[in-house]
């Protein structure tokens, strides 16, 4: 039987991992992460994981001993935010070429410099190329949810990548929440005892990891990398399909908020959809058609099922909580306007950057978004690349 | 009426954020207290850590650099390869020197970088409440450690001082205390001459700072002291680790 219990993001995600009971954990501790390797040491320290914890230190020690476990056929998480993940980087390419799977729980929080501990999405935006899976958590319910799934999908055969699961610093790593557990021999059952490796250090067949790959090889290797993504798609969905049938909740590649007439959209990731839900409320109420767009897999990226989804709207606004520098846009702004391009054509599509280093963004700021859209619709007049909320 | 004491110019008049009784503002303001003696606040360059005193750059009057977690002495490398008529100092924390930044500051000394570090050692990850640290001591209580730390699995603290003092880069190495009246009069003698050979060209030049985290200890200010006495002193023991110029003649 699940139960229902109050709990932050971060404890939340610790009791996953104590449900999970990983071989090895290796972490160092950074706001507003810190919590999460914090409590799973005393459950460690308590006898009540058979967990290795080392205390590393520092992140690419911490990624670098997740991968030499992982090398070992071990089952590995770890978590981390911020500067954390960016001094992961090296070590994030190697995981996931190795073909490693791993559970990195990532709580959002903006990258230095300036230095700042709020929440924005920075740092895994900056890691979306690293060729880890990156599942989004609107909740500390669905940072659960997607936690113990993430284990499931990044272990499959097909697949055999590492997944980081991220959700909102603070906002949802630190408020507490009612959610529901499952219950530990379910948990068990769903993620397996063990991980089964296909190749490890000391398994069936001897290896060497991590060579040397020149021309002759290594484009091949990426090519494979490529497609174990694109398994990852199917994947996802049969995980989902299977974790639904265990808790009755339902989780996509992105969730669909009243968008079945809706004639304006929002595309948005994590907490922000909470707030983003509330205002399309008071605007059906006020007989607007709004829906809005949650991604929750952002890697592999849904592009076909996306443009789908936005197919009958008029305009949509991309939120973008990290800046990309481009000069053109923000990263979920260019994947979305690029998975429309050429499915579905015509549409206004428009991009706001807002919330970066914790800046908080309020209802009015997106009933302003959707007005926005009605008026491009309108008159046709519209800026691409905006910001929202800042002092200019 | 002839003034017999006031604050540093070094050190600015405003509230720090540090907890009740902790000792990063002792250590702050004996620093500040040697860049006026040696009439240098004008040519000074701090470099801050991340770590409780990561907003030190708002209580210093000199220029201050605030480093990523653990980069100082690269920083600060960098900064006097730049400016080597200044007078560069990183102030770090055991977390940030002897975690994260293990590899910058013995780089920094084995090169032999004409900068001063002031090392605040308090067996802990303060600014992130209170984990193990390499420095914590065997079975010492943290957040990580809730039973003590097993050195089984957590292994050994670093004893930095006397690692440092083995590369021949570094030419002043001394760990002191702020437990006490006379051990802090000791402290600032260290950190003054560790200012004053890096003004000479000597070399690399540290001070380590035993410190108290009341706040993450769960002690008292005073329990802290006695705890840092009892337990810190014991395992890392105060006094001169290296001086080159020692025996020279003045
Ligand atoms: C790359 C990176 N990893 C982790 C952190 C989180 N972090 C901030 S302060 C700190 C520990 C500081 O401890 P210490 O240097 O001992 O300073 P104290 O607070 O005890 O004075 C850590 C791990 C960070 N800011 N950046
Ligand atoms: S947490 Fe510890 S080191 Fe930090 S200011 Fe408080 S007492 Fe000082
Ligand atoms: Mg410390």
């Amino acid at each position: 039987m699940a139960k229902r219990v109050s709990l932050s993001g971060n404890e939340a995600v610790a009791f996953g991992m104590k449900q999970i009971n990983p071989d090895v954990v290796a972490a160092f501790p950074i706001t507003p992460s810190t919590e999460v390797p914090q409590y799973f040491s005393q459950f460690v320290a308590n006898g009540e994981v058979d967990t290795e914890f080392v205390a590393v230190e520092s992140e690419h020690s911490a990624m670098s001993a997740c991968i030499g476990a992982a090398a070992a056929g071990g089952r590995v998480m770890t978590a981390t935010a911020s500067a954390g993940l960016a001094l992961m980087w090296e070590m994030l390419y190697v995981g996931a070429s190795m073909r490693l799977p791993m559970v990195l729980a990532v709580t959002n929080r903006a990258l230095s410099g300036p230095i700042n501990i709020h929440n924005d999405h920075s740092d895994t935006m900056g890691a979306r190329d690293s060729g880890w899976i990156q599942l989004y958590s609107e909740s500390a319910q669905e940072a659960y949810d997607n936690l113990i799934q993430a284990v499931k999908i990044g272990e499959h055969k097909d697949v055999q990548l590492p997944v980081m699961v991220c959700y909102d610093g603070f906002i949802t790593s630190h408020a507490v929440e009612n959610l529901e557990m499952l219950d530990d021999e379910d948990v068990k059952k769903f993620v397996g005892e063990k991980r089964i490796a296909p190749f490890a250090l000391l398994g069936q067949d001897p290896v060497s990891m991590g060579p040397l790959d020149l021309p002759n090889h290594y484009f091949e290797h990426k090519r494979l990398q490529a497609e174990a993504m694109k398994n990852a798609k199917k994947v996802i969905l049969e995980v989902a399909a299977e974790y639904e049938k265990l808790t009755g909740r339902k989780y996509g590649f992105f969730e669909e908020y009243k968008m079945e007439d809706a004639e304006v959209a929002i595309v948005v990731i994590n907490s922000t959809a909470g707030t983003a839900k509330h205002v399309v409320d008071t605007l059906r109420a006020q007989g607007k058609k709004v829906g809005l767009i949650k991604i929750r897999v952002f890697r592999p990226f849904p592009a076909e099922e996306l443009a789908d989804a936005l197919r009958n709207v008029k305009a949509v606004a991309v939120m973008d909580k990290a800046d990309s520098f481009s000069a053109a846009g923000g990263p979920l702004f260019a994947e979305v306007r690029s998975a429309m391009y050429g499915r579905v054509d015509g549409k206004i599509v428009i991009n706001y950057i807002y919330g970066l280093g914790g800046r908080d963004v309020t209802t009015a700021q997106i009933e302003k978004v959707y007005a926005d859209l009605f008026n491009a619709i309108e008159t046709g007049k519209y800026e691409v690349y905006n910001y929202l909320g800042v002092r200019e | 009426m002839a003034i017999v004491f006031e604050r540093p110019k070094a050190l600015l008049d405003v509230p720090t954020h540090y907890c009740p009784g902790c000792t990063h503002g002792i250590i702050h303001r004996l620093v500040a207290e040697v860049i006026d003696e040696l009439g240098i606040l004008d040519k000074t360059i701090g470099v801050a850590p991340v770590g409780c005193s990561v907003l030190a750059y708002d209580y210093f009057a000199c220029d201050m650099y605030e480093a990523a977690h653990g980069r100082a002495p690269a920083v600060a490398t960098g900064i006097k390869r730049a400016v080597p008529d200044s007078i560069v100092f990183t102030y770090q924390g055991d977390g940030d020197l002897a975690a994260i930044g293990t590899a910058e500051i013995v780089h920094a000394a084995a090169r032999g970088e004409k900068i001063t570090t002031i090392f605040v050692n308090n067996a802990i990850y303060g600014m992130t409440g209170g984990q193990m640290a390499p420095t914590t001591l065997p079975g010492q209580v943290t957040e990580t450690s809730p039973y003590g730390r097993d050195v089984n699995t957590a292994g050994y603290p670093i004893r930095v001082s006397e690692m440092i003092a083995t590369l021949d880069g570094a030419v002043y190495v001394e760990r002191v205390s702020v437990d006490s009246v006379p051990n802090i009069i000791k402290a600032k003698k260290a950190i003054k001459k560790a200012f004053e050979l890096q003004m000479q060209g000597k070399g690399f030049t540290m001070v380590e700072v035993l410190s108290i985290c009341p706040t993450n200890w769960g002690l008292s200010p005073n329990e802290a002291i006695k705890w840092l006495r009892e337990n810190m002193i014991p395992y890392y023991p105060l006094g001169v680790k290296k001086d080159i110029t020692a025996g020279e003649v003045k």
